[in-house]
């Protein structure tokens, strides 16, 4: 049982799709669980509101993107350690997913996404009749 | 003859240091002050009468962080995100990190310790520093004589 989740990024933690606004674009780091029913993935997004992310998924492909609202305006950080930008990320899914069953939850930052199979794409167990 | 003691480790650090500065300017916009693998990642800036320090702590819970001000200037947070406890899959990324972390950190001046707040809200947590009276800055009147 595997499935083939890919993407493409460039090698510096940010997203490669290119954004209108001049913004710093982050890509959230994601951990990915399967069973045989799902895929759960799991991903870091702080200061995301819902109704500032926007998750679609088409034809396999499932894109990920938070919208972060500026906390501040005009400061100057005495020290400053991280950026705060958008987040995006996209995967292309190998299984066959029940798109109308995908579901989302947001809560303290952290994004889980169930995308649950098809059922043609169940495991089934195969019955052996003694003859 | 110029002695100089050849040490590679401290030449590679500061090559790495070049090369980061380097790619801050073009790149990766983002601030970095410290080390890159310290956790997490603080953001510090100051009004008149507070200061603020901000940390992205996603999957955290208020109640798994504990804050300390010593001494009036030294702030420490410790906290811990659990690995979920899963059964019958199996794992095809891990990018997360988890595990306990403590950070500590001497601020830039003192601070009221009995009236810091905290706030944490969708990952993010804002710790609110009042000033000690002392370190506000006072503005100077000039007599025209």
């Amino acid at each position: 049982m595997t499935t083939t989740l890919t993407e493409t990024k460039n090698g510096n933690g940010m997203s490669h799709a290119e954004t209108t606004r001049d913004a710093t674009t982050y890509c959230p780091r994601f951990d990915i669980w399967e069973t045989e029913d799902e895929l759960v993935l799991y991903g870091d997004m702080p200061g995301v509101t819902p109704e500032n992310l926007d998750i679609h998924y088409e034809n396999g492909q499932l894109g990920i993107h938070g919208k972060v609202c500026p906390r501040h305006d005009d400061i100057k950080f005495s020290y400053g350690e991280y950026g705060i930008g958008d987040y995006h990320r996209s995967f292309t899914v190998g299984e066959a997913i029940n798109a109308e069953k995908i579901s989302a939850e947001l809560k303290h930052g952290v994004l889980t996404l169930h995308l649950p199979k098809s059922e043609k794409v169940k495991p089934r167990k195969i019955e052996i009749k003694s003859g | 003859m110029l002695a100089t003691r050849w040490e590679p480790l401290t030449q590679m650090n500061r090559l790495r240091h070049e090369m980061d500065r380097l790619f801050d300017r073009w790149g990766d916009n983002r601030p970095q002050q410290y080390a890159r693998n310290t956790f997490p990642p603080l953001n510090l800036w100051e009004n008149d009468d507070n200061l603020f320090v901000e940390a992205e702590l996603p999957g955290f819970a208020l109640e798994d962080l504990e804050i300390m001000v010593t001494g009036g200037n030294q702030l420490s947070i410790n906290g811990e995100r659990k690995a979920p406890e899963l059964e019958g899959g199996t794992w095809h990324r891990r990018e997360r990190g988890f595990g306990k972390f403590n950070r500590a950190l001497e601020l830039p001046g003192y601070v009221d310790s009995e009236n810091v707040s905290a706030e944490f809200k969708n990952g993010v947590l804002t710790i609110t520093l009042p000033k000690r009276e002392e370190v506000k800055p006072r503005r100077i009147e000039v007599k025209v004589s």
